[in-house]
């Protein structure tokens, strides 16, 4: 207050006071009108200048991102997609290789059951033997009138008797051969069975192989989108990344609660190994850490194994190792892994003995009655299913590292498209900042205008004052003009 | 990018292990345990095992503890009648506890009142012994009625050295006098708190209700 009242010209006038300061700083602002203005303008330009020259950078980045991020992702794809036409080659080849190997076999079979059958039809097809001829003269004899002679008759009937006769056997002969026709046809049936089985196998062998040659059409299609670089791949190919983002997550997670468990585990019997006592922190003891160490090297070891399986392919160095190599790699890792989980399970045991223990000593200590144990087969399931956990647990997070490939691969494309479009969205911020400070200069300019408004009312007076001043001194001059001419 | 992850927890693991190798005993606690013997308190000595079992149960692996008794002149290594550091492997830190207790409790059932009461000895034996362990947290626990009678010839009127010891007193019981006047038993405590603060002492406190000592020795 004081202070406000130092400024005052006539401290009895406070009215009067502000009005002349008023007055004074509209003068002193309206002399440096010209400068402030100069001043205004080129901060005004500088920083919207530089917002905007810092926005068009940005998008440009942007823009080289985006296309950065579209050449892996294509590229990625198309290595993708290239491994599975190889591996639908390699289906393609084991079964040409199996099937085709076996082909003549079948040809063969089916070519001896079709001769088999043909013969059996050329059997088939035999005439029984005839009645012999004579019998039709005997026919005739037999016509012959006896004009009732006895001894004609007695010929004749004898001759009737021994046609019949011949006749019979030649019928019973007959029927024998037809009988064995009818064998031969029934003999035939296990044959037909036979072409028909091998014929269904031939037709089940090559569906399977157009199968597999639709299925290595469909990821060539893919393949020539990809390499055509289109942007319907790469929109499939950018949802098939999220898609593997998400699932990788949710498995990792799912793992996470697996390491957690197995965490728990053994971390209470590392502090036998290691020491109950030592703290890193003031919350976390060394034999913890210790318990995480093994899980990791558990996890790495189970990387390892996948990497020298060729399952994943997160390191080159293991994926160019010779076979041989790669194979004692494998036997390596694997025997690594199987120590590591045998220490789990007896860790396992040895928590559970810990906890008793404790409990034991707890009981004692308390001089309570101790609580009633679970003995026998039914007491034993709890350690016998901590230690079963404890071995199986390294085995399980060892697969962790498929969907850690597929979460690592994801993740770059998605990052990538994700910061893209951050760096974008922060060239927009900027390219309105800009914008916003050269509208706002220019409401500063009029608003330093609108402080010295008086003294530029009086300035306008003035010229306009001086201009119709100069107008009729010119139309005067100009009038004596035409007056000498 | 996996190796560099790899680089990164390696060294990570190498800066927490250096952190665990610089101060391994600045999180482990040590306790002693003073019990006053002394004229009619002695009856109360059964109480102070359930305290020296509640601490049994509670410390762990790496702590310290010790049970001293308080008597007519305490500050002796002879009136320590139990001490452990107990070991860093659960299994063995039980078995001590076990050989512990069996101690104590030999010790409790065949206890003997003394003529005076030198809780100030005690107190300096305490220090003594806590700073000796190198604990990061020190606690006296003082199981009397914190009543301190010497003799003639004991002197124990100087300024002594609690720093960064909390002190609790446990089961402080009101003698006959205090139930006649209990400013008598308010001014005691009130000395008492006034002589231990002034010694240093990170914390001053008095528990008689034992269930309250969770919150004391429960692992934060």
């Amino acid at each position: 207050m004081t202070n406000l009242q130092s400024w005052m010209i006539w401290p009895d006038n406070n009215v009067a006071s502000v009005l002349v300061l008023v007055l004074i700083a509209m003068a002193g602002l309206y002399a440096a009108r010209a400068p402030m203005h100069g001043i205004i303008r080129a901060a005004g330009l500088a920083l919207s200048g530089a917002l905007r020259l810092a926005s068009r950078w940005l998008f440009a980045a942007a823009a080289v991102m985006k296309e950065r991020n579209k050449a892996v992702l294509l590229a990625q794809g198309r290595r993708e997609v290239g491994q599975r036409i190889e591996r639908e080659f390699e289906r393609v080849g084991v079964l040409v290789t199996r099937d085709l190997q076996g082909y003549p076999v079948l040809q063969r079979k089916l070519l001896e059951s079709i001769t088999r059958i043909e013969e059996d039809y050329k059997k088939c097809g035999e005439v029984p033997p005839p009645p012999p001829d004579w019998v039709e003269a005997v026919a005739a004899v037999a016509e012959i009138k006896t004009g009732g002679g006895e001894v004609v008759q007695k010929i004749l009937d004898e001759i009737r008797q021994s046609v019949e006769r011949i006749h019979e056997k030649a019928l019973g002969e007959y029927r024998r051969a037809y009988e064995e026709r009818h064998d031969i046809l029934e003999n035939a049936q296990p044959f037909w069975r036979s072409i028909e089985k091998t014929l269904k196998l031939v037709d089940k062998k090559f569906s399977d192989l157009a199968d597999n040659a639709a299925a290595v059409d469909t990821q060539m299609k893919k393949y020539q989108k990809i390499a055509a670089k289109s942007d319907e791949a790469e929109t499939i190919l950018s949802n098939s990344a999220f898609t593997q983002f998400n699932i990788s997550v949710i498995v990792m997670t799912i793992a996470l609660g697996g390491a957690f468990v197995n965490f728990k585990l053994i971390a209470l019997p590392m502090s036998e190994m290691v020491g109950a006592g030592d703290y890193i922190t003031a919350s976390l003891r060394t034999s913890e850490i210790a318990a995480l160490v093994i899980i990791l090297v558990e996890a790495s070891m189970g990387l390892f194994l996948m990497e020298a399986l060729h399952i994943t392919h997160l390191f080159p160095r293991i994926a160019n190792l010779s076979e041989s190599t790669r194979r004692r790699m494998v036997w390596i890792s694997l025997t690594l892994l199987v120590i590591l989980a045998s220490v789990e399970a007896a860790l396992a045991l040895m928590r559970d003995m810990l906890i008793a223990d404790k409990q034991a000593l707890v009981q004692s200590l308390s001089a309570t009655a101790p609580a009633a144990h679970t003995e026998g087969w039914v007491g034993r399931i709890p350690t016998a299913g901590q230690m079963v956990l404890g071995f199986i647990l390294p085995f399980a997070l060892a697969f962790v590292a498929v969907p850690l490939e597929s979460f690592i691969h994801s993740a770059r494309n998605i990052g990538g498209s994700l910061f893209a479009d951050l760096v974008r969205m922060l060239g927009f911020v900027l390219r309105v900042l800009g914008n916003l400070t050269r509208h706002l200069t220019r409401l500063l300019l009029h608003f330093y205008d609108l402080l010295v408004v008086l003294p530029l009312m009086v300035e306008h007076l003035v010229r306009s004052v001086r201009s119709g001043a100069k107008m009729v001194k010119s139309r005067r001059l100009d009038s004596t003009g035409e007056l000498k001419s | 990018m996996i190796k560099r992850s790899l680089w990164a927890a390696a060294a990570a693991a190498l800066v927490l292990a250096a952190a665990g190798c610089t101060d391994p005993r600045s999180h482990v606690q040590a306790v002693y345990v003073l019990v006053d013997t002394s004229g009619t308190y002695a009856a109360e000595a059964g109480k102070a095992q359930l305290i020296v079992n509640y601490l049994l149960g509670t410390l762990q692996p790496g702590d310290s503890l010790a049970v001293a008794r308080v008597q007519s002149r305490s500050f002796s290594e002879k009136d320590i009648i139990a001490k452990a550091l107990f070991d860093q492997r659960p299994t063995q830190a039980n078995a001590q506890k076990r050989a512990f207790r069996e101690k104590t409790d030999k010790y409790f059932r065949t206890v003997r009142g003394s003529a005076h009461t030198d809780i100030t000895g005690g107190l300096i034996q305490g220090a003594e012994f806590l700073n000796e362990t190198g604990a990061g947290k020190k606690t006296i626990l003082i199981f009397s009625d914190m009543q301190e009678e010497l003799d003639k010839v004991t002197i124990r009127n100087f300024p002594i050295s609690l720093k960064n010891i909390r002190v609790i007193a446990v089961n402080v019981t009101k003698l006959n006098t205090d139930n006649i006047d209990p400013r008598r038993y308010l001014g005691r405590l009130e000395a008492w708190q006034k002589r231990v603060e002034g010694a240093g002492a990170s914390e001053w406190k008095v528990i008689n209700d034992l269930d309250r000592l969770d919150a004391i020795f429960s692992k934060s």
